[in-house]
């Protein structure tokens, strides 16, 4: 039956690229907002720029109903044991988005009270910097998301893609 | 000389160390143990009326001993006028009188300089954290707490 194709043979592997095309643009995020890059979370999500002609207009505030975590803002040491348990109630296939710096790296924290990047807690497949991160970055860094997903990357947080490469 | 600072050396004179004015704001730096009765006067007095207790600080001066500078501020809502009292206290076993029986808001100031700085407040109806976890060891805005110390409760320790 083989014909002609990568590994996986003709069948499966248009199968793929047709769930990975219809994963990505039903993207359903739960936004885990703490800090002041919440706010251009919502300039991203609103019409002006409008997430939805992205697919990924839909938030979701259970995490069981959603296939991608939205990390906005600082994640404090008090706050990460309810980031982590968050994560582990979502079902797979799941993807992780580090919004600004702060939850990259820790950005311009380095104190006794804030997590030096979420990728300590959990695996993160999309970095997107910035503080806070223009619209124009996050749209860039949900692309990347779509691509990645697309390709079948990621779902448990392999691999990483900052929004800039 | 502003009426808050005559009338508090008027009738605390004991009580006080050193009392001024530093940039037009009144201060007044007080005995630990007469905290409560100074801030009753500034509060009741018909002509000071301090009834907003805006906030409740600490200072850590390593080299001072003193070590500690527990920093209250108040404001009169009626008069307009505002007040700043200083309590030094020992580094070896830090704790001064709360002034929740006074002004129910200093609950969660006391316990923020309870948190920080480990000062004990004597009378305080709940002195436990507020902004850091239970098991976090230390109080991090002390002078002497490692400034890379880091008691993360899930990922990497250091
Ligand atoms: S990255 Fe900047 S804007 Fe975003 S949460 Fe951190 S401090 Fe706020």
């Amino acid at each position: 039956m083989a014909l002609n194709t990568p590994a996986g043979g003709f069948f499966a592997s248009r199968l793929d690229r047709m769930i990975g095309w219809a994963r990505k643009y039903s993207i359903f995020q739960y936004p885990f907002v703490t800090a002041c890059c919440g706010m251009e979370y919502m300039a991203t999500a609103c019409s002006h720029y409008d997430v939805d002609r992205f697919g990924a207009g839909m938030p979701r505030f259970s995490p069981r109903q959603a296939d991608v975590l939205f990390v906005v803002g600082t994640i404090s040491h008090k706050l990460a044991p309810t980031l982590k348990m968050i994560y582990d109630q979502m079902c797979e296939p799941k993807w992780v988005v580090a919004f600004g710096v702060c939850t990259c790296t820790g950005g311009f924290y380095d104190n006794y009270a804030t997590v030096m990047g979420i990728d300590t807690i959990i695996p993160v497949d999309v970095y997107i910097p910035g503080c806070p991160p223009r619209p124009e970055t996050v749209l860039d860094g949900l692309m990347k998301l779509q691509e990645k997903i697309q390709m079948g990357g990621g779902g448990q947080g392999s691999g990483n893609w900052a929004a800039d490469n | 000389m502003s009426v808050t600072l005559r009338k508090l050396k008027e009738n605390f004179g004991g009580a006080l160390f050193d009392l001024g004015s530093a940039f037009g704001d009144d201060f007044a730096v007080v005995h630990k143990d007469r905290i409560v009765e100074v801030s009753q006067a500034l509060r009741d007095d018909p002509d000071l009326r301090y009834n907003f207790l805006i906030d409740v600080t600490a200072v850590d001066y390593p080299q001072r001993r003193p070590r500690f500078e527990v920093v209250y501020h108040f404001f009169s809502l009626p008069l307009r006028h505002r007040v700043r009292l200083k309590a030094p206290v020992d580094g070896s076993d830090p704790e001064v009188p709360s002034l929740v029986p006074l002004w129910k808001g200093a609950d969660w100031f006391e316990r923020e300089v309870w948190d920080m700085f480990g000062i004990r407040f004597a009378g305080h109806p709940d002195l436990r954290r507020i902004l850091m976890y239970d098991g976090f060891e230390g109080h991090p805005l002390r002078k002497d707490y490692p400034v890379n110390r880091r008691q993360p409760r899930v990922g990497p320790r250091n």
